[in-house]
């Protein structure tokens, strides 16, 4: 655990973000490439056909969407427990990052379930529960710039998304069970063992380049903050 | 190359799918830079007025 | 009386008072249930389908109407500083407040709710399902409600923010409680109540740390 509080300082985070950045970007441009080429490359699915292409980004973009509110807890838990002000920048910055990705595996997963179910939006449970975190990261980025103190923002913000993370399996699990109550159908699956070696290539380095994408615009937006507050600083000293 | 955009019969989906993706990324990327590139320039100047 | 039963019966007594949220509350939930067959029709077959879902989301939105000012009279008068330094928790005062915030609104709702039923053309076998539902669930509701005032607590408008917040969270509340009167039309038994009265208890013993941990710092700054 030594490593999360050598991050902890904001200019050590400077010297080290800046030293992987540059790696986690040829990372991430090159595994998008290489998915996107196999991707394109394989055959279509014999069920599904050729929107199973679709899937090679709905997928990842929904992954790096629960990965999202998982770290964004984490930091939220260090902010509280540790008072540290990059844990607050790093939940704080996580938040809009993580509703556009949510976003995107909405519309994606919507666009691929119009050719399977023949409309583009079933109350499936996969959506659904997607379609509540969205609503779970508006609130938070909501309640952030609702309150103006800042470190008091971080602090009660970090409650909510400890509620959250709390519920966000309920959530899951009571959608799940409306979903079979009333009788719909899933097709849209993540991973497991229906998906052919073909697609799993494609699949993982689309799920490397997304979670690589995520990781580098992440770390690109708490450099920017710290950057912020350090100017603030100065404005206020020069006052 | 024709069949390639065609999609199999599903093109009205695989390819708006791939558009909002890349516009969805292509917006946070362009966002995150600019308020990058402020940040750094706002900080150089106040910085060099000191 | 100890300081807890103060504080509950403090604001029961506000509640209830002419004018004050209980009955607004109560007024609200009618007015809402009241609405929808205007919406959707007076065919009582869909009508008695859809009562368990329907009354479950007004007692839901009644609960909310009330809830911004749980602990917001209180945080602008300074009686909370004075709570805060008193022998009494945080997290018991929290306690306090979302149980007699669930005897003013989810308590009577739950008593209303058989006759909103008969409006709905609800059979028989579903009015003690949904009254067990909505006595099961709404302290759920409360609950939660209450995490989402105390969070709200420093913001002019949080009344606004509030359901937006709470909704989500919520869910689980609805889909159990509204399922568990649909089982009952059905014959089904699909264990509702079970997960419906797991989701209450849990959201129940861990919202007075959550709210007293928002209040705090709410205190602090």
């Amino acid at each position: 655990m030594a490593s999360i509080f050598e991050f902890a300082n904001p200019k050590r985070f400077m010297t080290l973000s800046g030293a992987i950045l540059p790696w986690l970007t040829v990372i991430c441009v090159l595994s998008l490439a290489a998915g996107l080429y196999l991707g394109f490359a394989a055959p279509p699915d014999y069920q599904q056909g050729t929107t199973v292409k679709i899937m090679f980004i709905h997928v990842p973009a929904a992954w790096v969407a629960m990965m999202c509110y998982g770290l964004m807890a984490i930091a939220s838990l260090l902010g509280l427990v540790n008072r540290h002000p990059l844990a607050d920048v790093a939940a704080k910055t996580a938040a809009p990052l993580g509703a556009m990705f949510t976003a995107l595996a909405l519309i994606t997963g919507s666009l691929w379930g119009k050719p399977m179910w023949g409309a583009y939006w079933v109350w499936d449970a996969r959506l659904t529960s997607f379609l509540l975190l969205l609503f779970l990261y508006l609130g938070y980025i909501a309640l952030w710039n609702a309150i103006e103190d800042e470190t008091r923002a971080a602090r009660v913000t970090a409650i909510l998304a400890l509620v959250g993370v709390v519920n966000l399996p309920i959530i899951e699990f009571s959608v799940e069970w409306w979903n079979t109550l009333h009788q719909g159908e899933s097709i849209i699956r993540s991973g497991g063992p229906l998906i052919a070696g073909v697609f799993l290539w494609p699949l993982g380095l689309m799920a490397v380049g997304y979670t690589t994408l995520f990781f580098t615009l992440w770390m690109i937006r708490i450099r920017t903050e710290i950057l912020e507050r350090r100017a603030r600083a100065l404005m206020l000293e020069a006052a | 190359m024709e069949s390639f955009f065609a999609m199999g019969k599903y093109a009205a989906y695989v390819w708006p799918a791939y558009g909002v993706s890349l516009l969805g990324l292509g917006l946070a990327v362009v966002f995150t830079m600019s308020a990058y590139a402020r940040a750094k320039r706002q900080l150089k100047a106040l910085e060099a007025g000191e | 009386m100890s300081p807890f039963s103060a504080v509950l019966f403090r604001d029961m007594r506000l509640a209830t008072r002419a004018g004050g949220s209980a009955a607004l509350a109560l007024a609200f939930f009618a007015a809402v249930a009241t609405l929808v067959p205007l919406g959707v029709g007076s065919d009582l077959r869909l009508l008695s389908r859809i009562a368990g879902g329907v009354l479950w989301i007004a007692a839901v939105l009644a609960a909310l109407l009330s809830l911004d000012r749980l602990f917001q009279s209180d945080f602008d008068d300074g009686s909370l500083d004075i709570i805060a330094l008193s022998p009494l928790s945080l997290e018991a005062m929290s306690f306090a407040k979302l149980l007699a915030h669930w005897l003013v609104t989810g308590l009577p709702l739950t008593l209303l709710s058989p006759l909103l039923g008969l409006l709905f053309g609800l059979p028989g076998e579903g009015y003690g399902p949904l009254m067990a539902s909505l006595a099961i669930g709404t302290p759920a509701v409360s609950a939660i409600g209450a995490i989402g005032a105390a969070l709200t607590l420093s913001i002019r408008r949080g009344g606004l923010i509030l359901p937006f917040i709470v909704l989500p969270l919520l869910s689980p509340a609805v889909i159990f409680g509204a399922g568990a009167v649909l089982g009952a039309l059905d014959g089904l038994s699909n264990g509702a109540f079970w997960l419906l009265g797991a989701f209450s208890l849990v959201a129940v013993l861990l919202a007075p740390f959550a709210a007293a941990g928002a209040v705090r710092l709410n205190l602090a700054g």
